[in-house]
């Protein structure tokens, strides 16, 4: 293990500390709240010569992440971040850039989506770029932000992957959060992500090189497609693989999930992101009065890693999956990715799906009890309810009072 | 920079082709015409960043009539795209990881739909932050490559798809064509011009005078589109010189914002012989002949004139 040295650092500080330690030699920016900080601090590095390339605040995300995938595409390292709206606003991009198989990182501040238009946290936005061809990674705190980027470029980079990479962070809790974070020295980042040196992509006189092309007729659109689909399976393995030398170099491990007091657990929490945290908080509660509860934490969302997430939960008796994000009309989306996971387990525990933290909404200790309550009782009926809507009277009575001020009724 | 061509003859237009023959373009297409003339100025050393429009289908899997490279990107952000390659080429450069040779020419190529309305705001920023990079507007005046749609450079009173001239609107497009070129000049770029595939050497003059320019470099290539505008492929020389000799478009330049006309013809010939040459403004004069429109047309040609040939008279 080399010299890392610590500080208290933000989610947001933490993510450009990892886009730094990846020398990304061009970050193309735009701002947008809770973002902001990483690329007001990636700015500073450049100006002040910390960093070598080029900082360049473009238009919009949109064009923010064309020049991103443009740059990559040329043969730089690319990193860059956004929020929520500005998600979205990329959106046609983020499928685009992923077909172009172009190794950029791109960090996600997680941030709920409008309407109503709000600032704290959700994951609607990035899962909805579940589907586009970037591999995701989920962090809980502000080390796994910084270690993730290094590993994400490194996944990223591997030939069998070539994909881009989302790193998520959830808004204000982690992203304005301190923590103490090892800092690896330069040398030691550089010997763990060597430089990058493509030879798929680029653009030079000697070599003309058409990308992005136009195909017409199904057969050769699916071939693509489909490359991007196996290289996103090999990512699995490559993770495993990045994890495991980034462990022995700096002493920190991930897996593609993380399994919290898990082992002898009867019931079973599955969350992501910086809840997680509080999730685990309510396991040790639970676990101090006799509750044999555990905690499945979501981490690698893309490629979904299938056969980790049947080891971890096989044998319990019901487990809740408790999804900050909303599939309106449907329900909770990772329930819907654990449920087809465990489908073909031959002994399935009970699967129930309640929906919290939306917007940032707390998750109360309360309304743990609450989940729990749901599964034991899920598991002495055998009956599993629908999707769960996490809501305490607290927040209903203040409610009812803001829309007494607002002229309306509940309901 | 010294000019290397003076272009005052069409013998001094390379003969080298850089766009081989056998695309998916229409016959008689303008743009085509237009782009082959310059990318001959342009030399081979180029990388086209595309936006979606007819020209998307140029470059085929597994085909490319360039000898250049090419990047599509999306409809709305090909100039975003100019500026991720130019930079990523500089970065590559300063760092020896490229030499100045392997350099190439960024040029953006998009239609008019992409150039006047989805993408201006890309463009804007590309402009703004004074990218060194090329545009290449090929204007056919409307949503072509999706079957003729009114966009916001098509003429009043041409008919498109979504503008039929109908009981209700018998004008077909009811707004005027939208003055990008004034739109990009507010942005005082060094270079900007319009350009004809009809007049080969103004347009050759432009690009090989762009190139003493740093910066943004954009053209304005007006297009005569035989499937969009209803006339016979043959017609296309002839439609584009009426273009001009009608005052309808004007050939210009913007040097870092001045404006000069770099040919202005000595009598303009009636508009009508323009229209009448095709099929999108036939509802002007069958089954009667819609003389408030007409007269609206004429006038907006001798308002853009009058200045000019004023300022042509003073002279003499």
């Amino acid at each position: 293990m080399g010299p890392q040295r610590e500080e208290m650092l933000t989610g947001n500080m933490a993510a450009a500390w990892g886009a730094r330690l990846a020398r990304a030699e061009y970050v193309p920016a735009y701002p947008i709240t809770p973002q902001t900080e990483i690329v007001e601090t990636l700015a500073q590095w450049f100006a002040d010569g910390t960093m070598q390339g080029k900082f360049v605040t473009m238009d919009s995300e949109h064009s923010m992440l064309t020049a991103a995938g443009a740059a990559a595409a040329t043969g730089v390292r690319v990193f860059t971040a956004t929020s929520s709206q500005g998600l979205l606003y990329a959106f046609e991009v983020l499928y685009t850039v992923a077909g172009w198989r172009v190794p950029l990182v791109l960090v996600n501040v997680s941030r709920a989506l409008a309407s109503p238009i709000t600032l704290e946290p959700d994951h609607n936005d990035v899962l909805a770029a579940r589907d586009a061809g970037f591999l995701q990674i989920h962090c809980e705190t502000c080390q796994e932000v910084l270690d993730s980027i290094l590993m994400a470029y490194k996944i990223a980079e591997d030939p069998r992957v070539l994909l881009p990479v989302i790193v998520n962070l959830d808004g204000y809790y982690l992203s304005f959060t301190r923590e103490p974070v090892a800092i690896p020295s330069a040398e030691e980042a550089a010997a763990f992500l060597p430089p990058y040196e493509p030879h798929h992509a680029f653009f030079k006189a000697s070599r003309p090189l058409a990308q992005g092309i136009a195909v017409l007729g199904g057969f050769i659109y699916s071939y693509f497609r489909y490359q991007e689909q196996l290289a996103a399976r090999n990512a699995l393995a490559v993770h495993d693989e990045v994890a495991a030398e980034f462990a022995r170099r700096f002493g920190r491990s991930y897996g593609p999930v993380e399994a919290y007091r898990l082992e002898d657990a009867e019931y079973a929490l599955v969350m992501s992101n910086a809840f997680a945290t509080k999730g685990k908080a309510a396991v040790d509660l639970f676990r101090q009065r006799g509750e044999r509860v555990g905690l499945l934490r979501l981490r690698l969302l893309r490629p979904f890693p299938h056969e980790a997430v049947q080891a971890a939960l096989r044998g319990k008796r019901a487990v809740a999956v408790l999804d900050q994000n909303l599939s309106v009309g449907q329900g909770g989306i990772t329930y819907q990715e654990v449920a087809a996971a465990l489908y073909h387990e031959p002994s399935r525990p009970l699967l129930l799906s309640c929906i919290g933290g939306l917007g940032g909404k707390e998750i109360s200790a309360g309304e743990f009890e609450e989940v729990l309550e749901l599964m034991k009782e899920a598991a002495a009926t055998g009956q599993v309810p629908g999707p769960q809507l996490l809501y305490t009277e607290g927040e209903q009575t203040q409610m009812a009072h803001l829309l007494d001020i607002a002229g309306k009724e509940w309901g | 920079m010294a000019i290397e061509h003076a272009y005052k003859k069409l013998k001094e237009i390379s003969l080298e082709e850089f766009i081989l023959p056998g695309t998916s373009t229409c016959g008689g297409c303008g743009g085509l015409e237009a782009l082959r003339l310059a990318h001959k100025v342009l030399g081979k050393n180029v990388v086209f960043v595309n936006a979606a429009g007819c020209f998307t289908l140029l470059a085929l899997f597994p085909f490319s009539p360039f000898k250049g490279s090419w990047l599509y990107t999306t409809m709305a952000s090909a100039p975003a795209g100019a500026q991720g390659i130019r930079d990523a080429l500089d970065l590559l450069i300063a760092r020896g990881a490229l030499s100045i040779e392997e350099d190439l020419q960024v040029i953006v190529l998009a239609g008019d739909g992409a150039s006047y309305d989805i993408g201006l705001a890309s463009t804007s920023g590309a402009i703004y932050r004074n990218l060194d990079f090329w545009y290449f507007c090929y204007d056919n005046e409307a949503y072509g490559n999706t079957g003729v749609q009114m966009s916001s450079a098509t003429p009043y009173a041409a008919r498109t798809t979504t503008t039929p001239a109908a009981v209700l609107t018998p004008e077909g497009t009811e707004l005027p064509k939208k003055d990008l070129f004034e739109i990009w000049r507010a942005h005082c770029p060094p270079y900007l011009a319009t350009v004809s595939p009809r007049h080969p050497l103004d347009l050759a003059r432009k690009f090989e005078k762009a190139k003493a320019f740093k910066g943004p470099k954009l053209f304005i290539a007006y297009s005569p589109c035989p499937t969009g505008w209803h006339y016979d492929p043959g017609q296309t020389p002839e439609i584009a010189r009426l273009a001009v000799e009608t005052g309808l478009w004007a050939l210009k330049e913007a040097v870092h914002g001045e404006v000069a006309h770099t040919y202005i013809p000595k009598k303009l010939k009636s508009v009508e012989e323009y229209l009448q040459a095709q099929g999108r403004f036939a509802h002007l004069f069958h089954p009667v002949r819609q003389e408030a429109a007409l007269r609206k047309i004429r006038e907006a040609i001798t308002q853009y004139w009058a200045p000019y040939l004023r300022t042509m008279q003073n002279a003499k």
